[in-house]
């Protein structure tokens, strides 16, 4: 199934990356780049700064160096509005929805910046609002579809499992029709079944929408199944990168995890 | 430029005394990250009981005095058995609207309890100039306001003291920074709670009845208070030293503007200067002076 | 029990997104507008219209405003009677130095000079939080009614500070009847209300509730924090401009900053919590409350035969314990027990 995909050109090239907090350097001259429709996993031991590389990609971090190459433009002032303006859309390693409402109305925000109309036509409603309104319903239904999440479209999400709100904070991401999806350990804290489900939903985004992933993720069962390339990161430098094959092959890679000191 | 300095000092001596309530505040808020907007009530509460002991029940003020310390005891830990320990993992906000709610109950509590004329409260603190001050330097400084601002802060250094040095300080600290790991250190959250609201109710107790000395005891005593709020501002709310400066930058610059520019203005400053100069303060610098900044992560 | 919404399909988005989807609610809504606009005018005593169902609609109205700014956007404010009391003032001028200027635009105008100030003081929202931003709104509370007593031209240099408002007229007709004030006054709350209600279930409601959620998230896909927070305070402001505007115009007869202080804003804050933050119903539920309340403590300390400085007492002993109950029991408030009082009713005698 993946082989019938084309991975394009590179879209979001990454240069010399460095990025500290007060004295601490959470990543140091990293690069790598990122093609389009593929499948890209950064992986690496706990605190090595794949939550940092990921948050200066959609502009929460300002790097102190380096540049941010998005679709062949040097972007000097990322911050979130451009990135999410851009097409970069994320989900977080503690989930990071609206707690306070429902399913449908969490996915429905994702869809913010497809939205025209201003806040008076929305406060008179009927009318070009309202169309617009039923329109993104129905996109967001389409992907409540493809989550199958039906059966929860109006709880509020601070009721419903831990998986099930993992897969709506999916849902929020691609309901803004994003270019690149950026995961933050999309698995984390699911079981078996769940990590199925959940592989799933990452595949066939990417195969039915295009959309290029970029995720972090600490299965390497997972990793070398759906992934095409991954990078390697250790106490924020880069010690791989390449296929899962030549990426698990690296000694380098080898002693970080095993943690032979280095 | 005598009389400068003379309303300097008069500012500074009552800067004192907010920031005794504010440190009223900082205690609950360091032990139990609960915002006690009902302080000011509280303040209001001690001062009238106590008032209402000695004028109600003809009780000498050195048996009133202690008698209300009791009561404030009592309320404090009825305060926290109540209402707090129901509210116990709810966000801050919620907290913050549960105490203005308490700050109502005990308003009308008091009135209830003691009625709600103003009355008028004599300490054995007279209320004359200090006859050195006036011959040698021209400056009206009252002895009662220099006395007052002395026994605040003798209170605010022990209370500093007692946080920082000793084992109950700790463990409030502890308390203050997170309830369920302190409590799994084996820190008696609710003996905690009891100690610090009795502090606090101690603080309270104190500042009531210096302000009710100087301004009468009635209910306006409840926004003096209120003042405290910009004095945390400016020093941070989880700061001892901040409450003290802040209190004293805010006691200052209250009494100075109103002074100085009043005047050109039509007078009534006092009224939301603190409030005005807290609030661009915040622009600047939204933790504080001393206060800790608040990182987010996500 | 009285009925089930069993067999109610939606078909369309646009028939699931309604305001009142079943359609027994909806008949009783319209029956509910019918009787407050042709049946209480005509039979509800002067008193009961003067004295509780007018100031009703004006804080449902100011309460609309402050849960637009605290419930849905989650910004506190204790300063809510602060705009009301611009927007009184400044309809009071505009209807004073425009001569023939129309009421219902003064009061608009009124609104919008309400909702600058509002901005203007929201800005700090910006940077501060919590209850950091509660403090910086009673700056506004304070500063504001301090301006509108000392500068002269805003009270006409009326030396007392206390103007008396203007007659309302629409179009020759004079409104000077308790029930011809009523009218007017539940036409404005009914359009606002709808306009608020429309608000808060589109894409700005939304926003508004997820800067509240978590404002970081809703950066990072896209919501221009500036903007969202801007708007609810405009908003907010505006709703409670025009509450304060109808609040000198239509109950009180007179135009005084003495009656727009922190009291009031309080009182406004514990409509938003009793009733429920978050929802327009909520306002209603809790100015109900508050106008209600002190109207059976009053009853019950005169059939206890006891002194009125009790009464007095009692409501805030009262308010201030209802406020803790409801945070510690329902903190969603009479909303939330309105709507499991629905379902179970809906649903008797199954348990679910």
């Amino acid at each position: 199934m993946k082989d019938e995909r084309v991975i394009g050109p590179v879209i979001l090239d990454l240069q010399s990356i460095s990025l500290s907090f007060g004295g601490v350097n959470a990543l140091t001259n990293i690069s790598f780049d990122v093609r389009e429709h593929e499948i890209r996993a950064i992986i690496g031991p706990n605190g090595a700064g794949k939550s940092s590389m990921l948050n200066v990609i959609n502009g929460v971090y300002r790097p102190q160096q380096g540049n941010i190459i998005y679709r062949g433009v040097p972007r000097k002032d990322m911050n979130t509005y451009r990135a999410a303006r851009s097409g970069i859309a994320r989900t977080f390693q503690n989930i990071a929805l609206f707690k306070g409402m429902s399913v449908l109305d969490n996915i429905m925000t994702g869809r913010t910046l497809k939205i025209q109309s201003n806040f008076l036509l929305q406060a008179l409603y009927w009318g070009p609002a309202q169309k617009e309104e039923n329109l993104q319903r129905e996109k967001v239904e389409q992907i409540i579809d493809f989550l199958e999440i039906q059966h929860v479209r109006k709880t509020p999400v601070g009721r419903l499992s831990y998986g099930l709100q993992k897969r709506v904070e999916l849902g929020r991401a691609l309901a803004a029709e994003p270019t690149i999806l950026l995961l933050d350990e999309p698995m984390a804290g699911m079981n078996v079944e769940e990590k199925q489900d959940m592989s799933r939903f990452i595949l066939d985004v990417n195969d039915q929408f295009g959309t290029t992933i970029v995720l972090i993720e600490h299965d390497m069962g997972v990793v070398m199944d759906i992934s095409d390339r991954v990078v390697v990161l250790d106490y924020g430098r880069k010690i791989g990168d390449g296929t899962p094959a030549e990426v698990l092959a690296n000694q380098d890679v080898i002693n970080a995890y095993l943690g032979v000191s280095h | 430029m005598s009389f400068f300095f003379e309303v300097l000092i008069a500012g500074l001596l009552s800067g004192v005394m907010y920031a005794l309530v504010a440190l009223g505040f900082v205690l609950v808020y360091k032990a139990s990250g609960v915002f006690n907007f009902a302080q000011g009530a509280m303040v209001f509460f001690a001062a009238l009981t106590c008032v209402g002991f000695n004028e109600v029940f003809g009780l000498s003020l050195w048996i009133a005095i202690p008698l209300t310390m009791l009561v404030m005891v009592i309320l404090g830990m009825a305060i926290e058995k109540i209402v707090l320990r129901r509210l116990v993992n709810q966000p801050e906000i919620t907290l913050f609207m549960a105490t203005i709610g308490l700050s109502f109950f005990i308003e009308g509590l008091a009135q209830l309890l003691w009625g709600s004329q103003p009355h008028k409260l004599t300490l054995p603190i007279e209320d004359v100039p200090i006859a050195f001050l006036m011959d040698q330097f021209n400056m009206l400084i009252s002895q009662f306001d220099v006395i007052a601002a002395c026994i605040c802060a003798i209170l605010v250094l022990v209370l500093a003291l007692l946080f920082s040095k000793t084992k109950i300080g700790r463990a409030l600290r502890a308390v203050a920074d997170d309830h369920q790991a302190a409590l799994s250190v084996g820190i008696p959250l609710q003996h905690i709670w009891a100690v610090v609201w009795a502090v606090a109710g101690f603080v309270s107790l104190v500042a009531g009845l210096l302000w009710g000395a100087r301004n009468g005891v009635q209910f306006s005593l409840v926004y003096i208070a209120l003042k405290a709020l910009p004095v945390l501002i400016l020093g941070g709310f989880t700061s001892v030293p901040g409450a003290i400066a802040g209190g004293l930058i805010i006691g200052a610059s209250e009494k100075l503007a109103e002074v100085y520019l009043g005047p050109i203005m039509g007078g009534g400053i006092e009224g939301w200067f603190p409030y005005v100069l807290a609030l661009l303060f915040l622009l600047v610098r939204p933790e504080g002076l001393f206060g800790e900044k608040i990182i987010r992560r996500i | 029990m009285f009925y089930r919404e069993a067999g109610q399909f939606k078909t369309t988005y646009a028939a699931d997104s309604q305001i009142f989807p079943i359609k027994q609610d909806r008949i009783g809504i319209a029956l509910l507008f019918a009787c407050a606009f042709f049946v209480v005018p005509f039979v509800a005593p002067a008193y009961v219209i003067s004295a509780i169902l007018i100031p009703f609609l004006i804080f449902s109205l100011a309460a609309l405003g402050l849960n637009i700014l605290t419930g849905y956007a989650g910004q506190l404010s204790l300063g809510s009677a602060a705009f009301m009391a611009v927007g009184a003032f400044a309809s009071y001028n505009f209807v004073l130095r425009i001569p023939g200027i129309p009421l219902l635009l003064a009061f608009a105008l009124g609104g919008i000079c309400a909702s600058l100030v509002g901005m203007a003081f929201g800005l700090p929202s910006l940077r501060i939080r919590g209850f950091y931003l509660a403090a910086a709104t009673l700056a506004t509370q304070f500063f504001v009614v301090w301006c509108l007593t000392k500068i002269s031209w805003f009270t006409n240099s009326s030396s007392s500070g206390v103007i008396t408002a203007q007659e309302m007229t629409i179009l020759e007709f004079h409104f000077h009847t308790p029930a011809s004030k009523y009218v007017l006054t539940l036409s404005i709350v009914a359009v606002l209300a709808l306009l608020a209600k429309n608000m808060v279930r589109s894409n700005i409601g939304r926003s508004w509730m997820a800067v509240r959620d978590m404002d970081v998230a809703a950066e990072v896909i896209g919501i221009r924090l500036m903007r969202t927070k801007m708007l609810a305070f405009a908003v907010s402001s505006f709703y409670c401009g025009i509450a304060g505007a109808l609040y000198a115009y239509a109950y009180l007869g007179t135009v005084e900053p003495e009656a727009y202080n922190l009291d009031l804003s309080f009182r406004i804050l514990f409509m938003v919590i009793i009733g429920g933050a978050g929802s327009i119903l909520g306002a209603f539920l809790g100015a109900a409350f508050i106008i209600l309340l002190p109207i059976l403590i009053d009853f019950i300390t005169h059939a206890l035969a006891l002194p009125t400085s009790v009464s007095s007492n009692l409501e805030l002993m009262v308010f201030g314990g209802l406020i803790i109950f409801f945070l510690i029991v329902e903190p969603h408030g009479l909303a939330r027990l309105w709507q499991i009082t629905k379902e179970k009713c809906r649903l008797w005698p199954f348990p679910y």
